[in-house]
């Protein structure tokens, strides 16, 4: 699949945000105030920028309003719908908090479970996907909320609980990263069953049906860089919590510490959102004999 | 509302015949005109006389070869579109309604004024039957001809969709099968007619005929049909070089000038 800048940034900081409402909206730590305002402005931002990045992916973003009206069915609509709800009960939440003094914390558990089944509905758009194999798998909730509520540990300044979390999430990443190469081939796809020709023999393509790439090939047939795939899941594992980590325990506690950590962290993230996109294999390519 | 509808009145769809197909693109090409002059956004190209031009089609051949061990190679011309599957996932992943299956044909549209061009519905698709265009940012997809098929303005052999109506060898055919003793179903059963990708589970509406076995003239008994025609006429040796006929008259007449 086509890693599109848009939806890794769409799905890596919103993912963010929404990990650091959640434990804002719990109460750990409890702050209240200027720190509160300041916590609240940083999930907000990385929330809504996220959002924000994912309309250029769209081919008419002005009809977005749309997106809001078919949560029976899809996934996508669910999310637009559950992160509009989350944004406005964590807003009254952190409006009273900062500016009344008062934690209304049946708001703050509410905006807290909201925000994460946000994170979960944002993952449900890719797990849904049967043609993605490497995507179709519960495994694929697990970690987009794993990335949420560790990284918004992180970003919260709970160091304690974000190193545990943090080794935790390194250790679901390389899971998903293991078992995700083996998914394609065990779904059984093959260019035999997708031509239906396999019992007159093996299937190889002739002649592809366009001299030049189509939307299909360049938005789902995304073969660029894959060799380089070992090394940068290398480098986004250690930079995702290894590293994070190390400075957290090894290093005297600063704030300098912590931010260099956070900005590992997000490197890291955004390396295994990109492989996420790029490793992930479309069935479609099978029609093309490449994938 | 993007949700399915529970069964649909009649399952309108196609059979494309693989043994018959020749892969001459006449369907992609009229396919391409019909629905790029008619409903909805044109079908845009890019760079059309460039290096690298690309466009939406909403029909295109694919041409494998089909090799059995031991066997002679097969060559298997094959054209895909929208199959209107039964159990579409493109249309229950659209967030905004744009997508739906009607409920009285079966038929898969996109109704353009809703969609916003988000392209889930094309990943959700197996086939690759979908194409976002890239100059209107809205989903392109087989209709049917859904605006051929009803049009009284037509002439009644015209209402059928245009890749069929065009297609020289009769590989092509449109109907109900919902009806058992329609054309298509009849075809599907007599020849078995084949679901494309059935372990997606989309439940396919559209069929594929597999080729028919072809005669093996290649194994034991061989026996090569071309071979007698193709033998020198003459095999003296002291003739071999020279030329007979038209030509043998014109190299003797050069030779006396």
């Amino acid at each position: 699949m086509h890693p599109a800048p848009s939806v890794i940034i769409f799905t890596s900081l919103s993912g963010l945000g929404f990990g650091l409402m959640a434990w804002l909206g719990i109460g750990i730590p409890p702050v209240g105030g200027f720190a509160a305002f300041a916590f609240f402005l940083i999930a907000y931002l990385l929330a809504v920028g996220g959002l924000l990045a994912s309309t250029a992916h769209l081919g008419n973003p002005g009809k977005a309003i749309h997106a809001f009206s078919q949560w029976r069915t899809s996934w996508l609509s669910r999310e637009g719908i559950s992160s509009i709800a989350t944004l406005l009960v964590m807003g009254v939440y952190a409006f009273n908090l900062i500016f009344l003094g008062q934690r209304i914390q049946i708001l703050g558990w509410l905006g807290a479970a909201l925000a994460l089944f946000t994170v979960f509905t944002t993952s449900m758009i890719y797990a849904q996907l049967k043609t993605v194999p490497r995507w179709n798998t519960g495994l694929t909730s697990v970690l987009f909320l794993s990335y949420a509520i560790s990284g918004g540990a992180l970003l919260a300044g709970l160091v304690n609980i974000a190193v545990v979390l943090l080794l935790l999430l390194t250790l679901v990443q390389i899971i998903a990263w293991q078992t995700g190469d083996k998914r394609f081939r065990t779904a059984g796809h093959s260019l035999e069953t997708a031509t239906g020709l396999g019992n007159l023999g093996k299937v190889r393509l002739l002649e592809p049906p366009h001299s030049s790439p189509n939307y299909l090939l360049k938005e789902m047939v995304f073969t660029v860089g894959r060799k380089h795939a070992l090394k940068l899941r290398t480098i986004s594992a250690l930079t995702l919590g290894l590293l994070p980590v190390l400075l957290l325990v090894a290093m005297p506690f600063n704030l300098v510490m912590v931010a260099l950590a956070i900005v590992l962290h997000v490197i890291g993230v955004f390396t295994a959102r990109w492989l996420f996109f790029a490793e992930a294999e479309h069935v479609v390519g099978l029609y093309y004999d490449k994938r | 509302m993007t949700a399915l509808p529970q069964t649909t009145q009649k399952k309108l769809g196609l059979v494309i015949d693989l043994d018959i197909c020749v892969g001459c693109h006449a369907c992609v090409t009229n396919c391409k005109e019909w629905n790029t002059s008619n409903y909805g956004a044109p079908l845009s190209d890019i760079d059309a006389y460039g290096a690298e031009p690309m466009g939406t089609f909403l029909n295109r051949v694919h041409t494998y070869e089909v090799r059995q061990e031991g066997c002679n190679a097969q060559t298997v011309h094959f054209p895909k579109s929208c199959l209107h599957c039964e159990d579409a996932p493109c249309v229950t992943v659209c967030p905004t309604g744009a997508s739906y299956k009607r409920e009285e044909d079966g038929i898969v549209l996109v109704n353009e004024d809703r969609c916003m061009g988000c392209g889930l519905c094309a990943w959700a698709c197996p086939y690759g039957a979908r194409e976002l265009d890239q100059l209107a940012g809205v989903m392109k997809k087989c209709t049917l001809c859904v605006d051929r098929i009803y049009n009284e303005n037509l002439p009644e052999e015209d209402r059928v969709p245009a890749c069929v109506r065009t297609c020289p060898a009769g590989a092509r055919h449109f109907g109900d099968f919902a009806d058992p003793d329609s054309n298509v179903s009849r075809l599907t059963a007599e020849r078995g007619g084949m679901e494309l990708m059935p372990e997606q589970g989309t439940a396919p509406v559209n069929r594929y005929l597999p080729p028919r076995p072809k005669t093996d003239i290649g194994g034991e008994n061989k026996i090569d049909i071309l071979a007698p025609f193709l033998e020198p006429v003459v095999n003296d040796e002291a003739t071999q070089d020279q030329p007979g006929g038209f030509l043998g008259w014109l190299d003797k007449a050069l030779e006396k000038i």
